[in-house]
């Protein structure tokens, strides 16, 4: 579904992204960590071409990201992305929100783009707030909005760049329930986060990132019973053990 | 001596000043139209990452900022009709004084407007058009749908005043003997030998009607002050 080889990108003489290579296969869910800074949300940025990269290659459902032949609107059509910051437009109402990119990109039918984001919004628990603006939701129901947001799209695979970063800590588990979900109903995905307990629930392989590079790409399991890198022990002994 | 005023001569004279009140207005709304239209391609020409493209409406904005409206308004008045009639093959006594206003106007505040929403589109978060694109939006849509509605939104309060303001200079005209509303009052009063009245009821005239706009904008502004 993914695949990411030797991709590395730097900003002038600093790199933000070392060789990096890994694959994402139909079906798999990846976490992506590591220490601020260390390149994973670059990383995931790069996966639908909203960071571009100066060598390597990513293939996304056989389609090169990198490739300037690449219409990468139509691809991105098909990547959904969460962001950290939710992203909402704050001058629709959450019904336009879940329409507009389907009326637009993909040419449905008015009705037939807010039936489809109804059914979603129900899905994500938030039925009650169809009429309401983004200002008007807590932080975790717009981030379950913008989850919907790009499942109306149909996507291939999502993106999930620190979705519950942002947000209160008692906000982060209805986010997680439904991403949670998600995985368990068979979606690609590949989420940049610290929670190591949605990780441990429902990942396949953990990804741990460092100064740009991958230093571990390991089973769920391996990684958390006996991580190679002294890095990555040093990491998970710090926001495991509080 | 004391000066004694005499204001018998406004009344009669009301239907030629209102008539330079609609040539104001009508100057005023059509360089806020094509200043804000003009303005809106200058300012994305400006941020866009093709280096011609921000070159020119770099340059654009700063000549246009370096130079008095004044100036502006007598090229246009002495330029732009012989090069509007040529090209139209028009009788060279055609009157197009309006028509050069109104496009020295246009063009003069496009470089102001652009600045305003140039911030405005700045204001919007980045991660918007971000989000955008990674909803399968081309640049255009992304602009067009989510990012130019949030930044006119927030600079509705900054396009007012630049209207008022607007509509302030549009006595500069006189330059052009074109009776707009100040040149309307002067000309009425040179007639009459009543200049200082004149010039006082017009000024009086300008000051209701911009203190008026700028309340309504204070009061638009409190009223929808983004949260």
């Amino acid at each position: 579904m993914i695949q990411i080889s030797h991709v590395s990108k730097n900003y002038g003489s600093f790199d933000v992204l070392k060789d990096c290579s890994t694959t994402v296969s139909k079906g798999e869910v990846i976490v992506v960590c590591g220490p601020s800074g260390s390149g994973k949300s670059t990383l995931i940025k790069c996966v639908n071409g909203l960071e571009p990269f100066q060598s390597g290659e990513i293939i996304v459902n056989g389609t090169s990201v990198g490739d300037p032949k690449t219409n990468l609107s139509k691809l991105r059509a098909h990547v959904g992305m969460v962001f950290q910051n939710f992203e909402l437009f704050p001058h629709m109402s959450i019904t336009q929100n879940l329409a507009i990119a389907q009326v637009k990109v993909l040419g449905r039918q008015q009705d037939e783009a807010i039936d489809k984001g109804l059914k979603l919004l129900d899905r994500v628990g938030l039925k009650a707030h169809a009429h309401k603006f983004p200002g008007q939701l807590s932080g975790g129901q717009q981030q379950r909005v913008a989850i919907a947001r790009a499942l109306a799209m149909d996507p291939i695979c999502m993106l999930f760049d620190e979705p519950t970063s942002a947000l209160d800590p008692e906000m982060v588990n209805e986010v997680l329930d439904v991403m949670t979900e998600l995985a368990q109903e068979g979606m690609t995905m590949m989420c940049v986060t610290h929670e190591m307990g949605f990780a441990r629930r429902v990942a396949n392989r953990v990804i741990f990132m460092d100064h740009g590079r991958i230093v571990e790409d390991d089973e769920k399991e391996a990684f958390f019973a006996n991580p190679r890198s002294e890095r990555a022990q040093q990491f998970l002994a710090k926001i495991l053990h509080h | 001596m004391v000066y004694e005023f005499d204001w018998s001569s406004i009344p009669g004279a009301l239907p030629i000043l209102w008539d330079g009140m609609a040539v104001s207005l009508e100057i005023t709304l059509i360089a806020i139209v094509v200043g804000i239209v003009w303005g809106t391609l200058l300012a994305m020409m400006r941020l866009s990452s093709i280096k011609p493209l921000s070159l020119f409406a770099a340059g654009y904005v700063n000549l246009f900022r370096a130079i008095p409206l004044v100036m502006v308004l007598l090229w246009f008045f002495l330029i732009v009709p012989r090069f509007i009639a040529d090209l139209f093959g028009l009788p060279p006594n055609t009157d197009l004084r309006l028509a050069s206003a109104m496009i020295g106007f246009a063009l003069f505040e496009s470089a102001y407007y652009s600045e305003i929403i140039r911030a405005g589109i700045q204001s919007v978060p980045k991660g918007q058009m971000a989000a955008c694109q990674a909803l399968g939006m081309t640049y255009g849509q992304a602009m067009r749908l989510v990012i130019l509605p949030q930044a006119f939104r927030n600079m509705v309060p900054l396009l007012l005043t630049q209207a008022i303001i607007l509509f302030q200079d549009t006595s500069l005209v006189y330059v052009s003997a074109l009776a707009d509303f100040f040149g309307a009052a002067y000309k009425v009063g040179d007639r009459d030998g009543r200049l200082v009245e004149l010039l006082l009821f017009a000024g009086l005239v300008y000051f209701v009607l911009c203190f008026a706009a700028s309340m309504l904008v204070k009061h638009l502004q409190k009223k929808y002050q983004p949260a």
